[in-house]
């Protein structure tokens, strides 16, 4: 027997869990590039670090998917940021230690983490 | 602790089932296991996604992939590729017509998106057997509210007078007036009963199987809601048994909301009690109706009685009964949680809200759709149901079953709702809607009908019982070539008698799909009397099959597979069919390479 709190309580559980079937068009979405060569750079404990960002601090209206290779396999791990209305960004060599302050700065506070995307990371190169 | 990045829903309603997707499941949990994915991805085994005819359908989310006609072989490469890479498998993705949808727009589709899902909402999103996902998705909601602000029961019964929600079982009563009158009436002994009639049994309609498949709680918390309101006791559904499925499903819901407190004595801890128990039926067309609904609960034989009284009244065991349809009880929550006046901002003036469709027969979109009420019979025939196959005319469509009529192509611009089919002679009915197309002989559909009514037909009346059987017969002599322009007249006023004397809605209905055929198609009655032919080529008796001399090349492959030994001819020369033999099954017009076989 469930009393109305706990009612509640587990309807409030349940909703995180069921946000990852939201297809609303609202929605942020993080893409993680997970095609071999992602894999292979590291982007699995980046895709969890995501997942495990996002849960911790209990934010919706993100959907964290997978994608494939996007061809600059060189600076895997690649995470793309989709902003709805707003140009793509695209973070390069990921890691997890990079991940809270991309939820952070990025996700909460629509703040582009310049120094992580692949323009920083190109201009970098060439210097 | 476990983070699930992706949910695969698998699509188990009856549709997917038959075409195995249980196993495809099972070979998903293998694979994940084998991919050591299985803390990271959750199978979700779920009801109607409506799209039927694709089946069966598994959705990768929060991706929005939509993969149609998956096999058990496809498994594989769906986990290695999507699941672990993150590679979309395009060859499987669900392409619309010609051009192939996107992976991210499955809502964007012709079939989705002229759609509102209301009573549907929930299908193919949530676990049906889970109440924990119900909750999740605001089940519980409305009825959690309702205890803890000790709603008034009145209020309640405002709410749905206001929203203008009508009976979805065909008739379209006010859904708010049958719950007062239910509410106002009096039991000797203070019970009264909430039932709902899952009895569905329109050829080719399956909207409230797929509801109860999908999602059995949102039934079992609006007769909840149902009870408070207008004080009932005790509920049932009463379900067919050929829904083992739903029957599997509710059994689970009405276990799982027991164990929460949810149906039960004091439900919520509160003082209020309800309970819920099923009664299966053996399949009688005739226990749809509402008074031999309540006579099978009871224990009889499943016959109507005459109304008045009404069972808001005298139902069940002489108690006031409130009986309602599970798409009516699929409305409800969404009410109370939404508002009344935002459902009633859907729909037509007397028409509210939306209504779901069974769409079959010569479509290319087999499957479930839900529309808002005055949507046009064209937007559902063409743009969802993604009009007729194989480069065939639309002729028809038959709303309503065999209680229902024929819609004829020039009035396909015809907004669906409760006035606008009745004014041309079909009916809202439950929600089937077949399609027909010019290989229909409209004299056959008719005839295939009423030999359904015929054989449902209870027996108590006499007017349904026998009249019915003579309708029949006129038919057949009709469609055996013996037909006459004064038959034509006789069923007619057959057809009129049937309506006024029957005892229930069965009978009274039974003529509609011929009065509404001979008048849309009245042209293809004489033909088939008068010229003795049957326009579509479907009446066997009326149609002879020859072979055209010239076009003949005497391959004898026709002879060879003609079941009655009908066709002769020596080898490379021209054959003959003997019609004394033909059985007209067709079988050498399809073997024919030549085209020299024509069927007349």
């Amino acid at each position: 027997m469930k009393s109305l709190e706990e009612l509640k309580a587990i309807r409030e559980q349940m909703k995180k869990q069921l946000d990852i079937r939201d297809q609303s068009d609202s929605n942020i979405r993080v893409a993680v590039g997970m095609a071999t060569c992602g894999i292979a750079a590291g982007a699995k404990p980046v895709l969890a670090a995501f997942l495990q960002e996002i849960d911790r601090r209990d934010l919706r209206g993100i959907s964290v998917t997978q994608t494939g290779c996007i061809g600059v396999c060189r600076l895997e791990p690649v995470v793309e940021v989709y902003v709805p209305g707003q140009e793509k960004v695209t973070y390069v060599k990921v890691t997890p230690e990079m991940v809270p302050t991309i939820v952070a700065d990025h996700l909460v506070n629509r703040q582009v983490v310049t120094r992580f995307t692949i323009g920083a990371a190109e201009q970098e190169e060439k210097a | 602790m476990k983070l699930i990045r992706n949910h695969v829903m698998v699509c188990c309603g009856t549709g997917c089932t038959s075409s195995e997707s249980p196993k495809i499941a099972d070979a998903f949990e293998k694979e994940l296991a084998r991919a050591e994915l299985q803390d990271e991805v959750k199978i979700v085994r779920t009801g109607c996604f409506g799209l039927c005819a694709a089946g069966p359908i598994v959705m990768i989310l929060p991706d929005g992939a939509c993969y149609s006609r998956v096999t058990v072989d496809d498994v594989p490469e769906i986990v290695r590729e999507h699941l672990v890479k993150g590679r979309i498998v395009d060859r499987l993705l669900h392409m619309e017509g010609d051009e192939g949808t996107t992976a991210t727009s499955l809502n964007d589709t012709q079939f989705y998106k002229h759609q509102t899902r209301i009573a549907l909402r929930s299908c193919g999103i949530i676990d049906p057997e889970s109440i924990d996902e119900y909750i999740g998705a605001d089940g519980y909601l409305a009825l959690g509210n309702i205890l803890e602000n000790k709603t008034d029961p009145q209020s309640i019964i405002d709410a749905i007078k206001e929203s203008g929600l009508r009976g979805r079982g065909g008739a379209g009563f006010s859904t708010g007036m049958k719950w007062q009158f239910t509410k106002d009436a009096v039991s000797p002994d203070g019970v009264k009963y909430v039932c709902c009639n899952a009895d569905e049994g329109d050829p080719g309609a399956f909207m409230d199987r797929s509801v109860l498949e999908g999602d059995p709680f949102s039934i079992l918390e609006a007769m909840t809601i149902a009870a408070y309101a207008v004080g009932g006791t005790q509920g049932y559904i009463y379900v067919r048994a050929e829904y083992p499925i739903a029957i599997a499903r509710l059994e689970t819901a009405i276990q799982q909301a027991r164990e929460y407190g949810l149906l039960g004595k004091n439900i919520l801890g509160t003082d209020f009690s309800f309970d819920i128990e099923l009664r299966l039926g053996a399949g009688a067309f005739v226990c749809g109706e509402e008074t031999a609904l309540m006579t099978s609960i009871e224990g009889h034989r499943g016959e109507p009685r005459p109304r008045p009284p009404f069972p808001a009244v005298k139902g069940l065991w002489q108690r006031p009964t409130l009986l309602n349809n599970v798409e009516t009880y699929a409305n409800i929550t969404w009410i109370l949680n939404n508002g009344a006046e935002k459902y009633a901002a859907i729909g037509t003036e007397k028409s509210k809200g939306t209504k779901v469709f069974a769409l079959g027969g010569k479509i290319t979109n087999t499957g479930l759709v839900e529309i808002p009420m005055g949507t046009t019979l064209r937007t559902v025939v063409e743009d969802i149901g993604g009009g007729v196959p194989h480069g065939k005319k639309f002729k028809a469509a038959q709303t309503g079953g065999p209680s229902g009529g024929c819609i004829p192509a020039d009035l396909i611009d015809t907004p669906i709702d409760y006035e606008s089919l009745t004014a041309i002679g079909s009916m809202m009915g439950s929600g089937g809607l077949i399609v027909m197309d010019e290989d229909n002989c409209m004299v056959d559909i008719a005839k295939f009908f009423l030999s359904f009514i015929v054989d449902e037909s209870c027996g108590k009346c006499t007017p349904c019982r026998i009249g019915t059987k003579r309708l029949y017969d006129l038919l057949c002599k009709i469609t055996d070539g013996n037909g006459t322009l004064e038959d034509l007249d006789t069923i007619e006023e057959l057809c009129y008698h049937l309506k006024e004397s029957s005892l229930c809605a069965l009978g009274q209905s039974a003529p509609n799909p011929v009065l509404s055929t001979l008048q849309y198609f009245r042209d293809e009655y004489i033909a088939h009397v008068v010229e003795k032919r049957c326009p579509a080529g479907v009446c066997k008796n009326l149609v002879s099959y020859h072979i055209v001399p010239d076009k003949c090349k005497g391959c004898t492959l026709c002879a060879k597979n003609c079941p009655a030994d009908a066709i002769s001819g020596a080898i490379r020369a021209a054959h003959t069919i003997d019609s004394a033999k033909c059985i007209k099954c067709g079988v050498c017009l399809g073997n024919c390479r030549f085209g020299a076989i024509v069927k007349v």
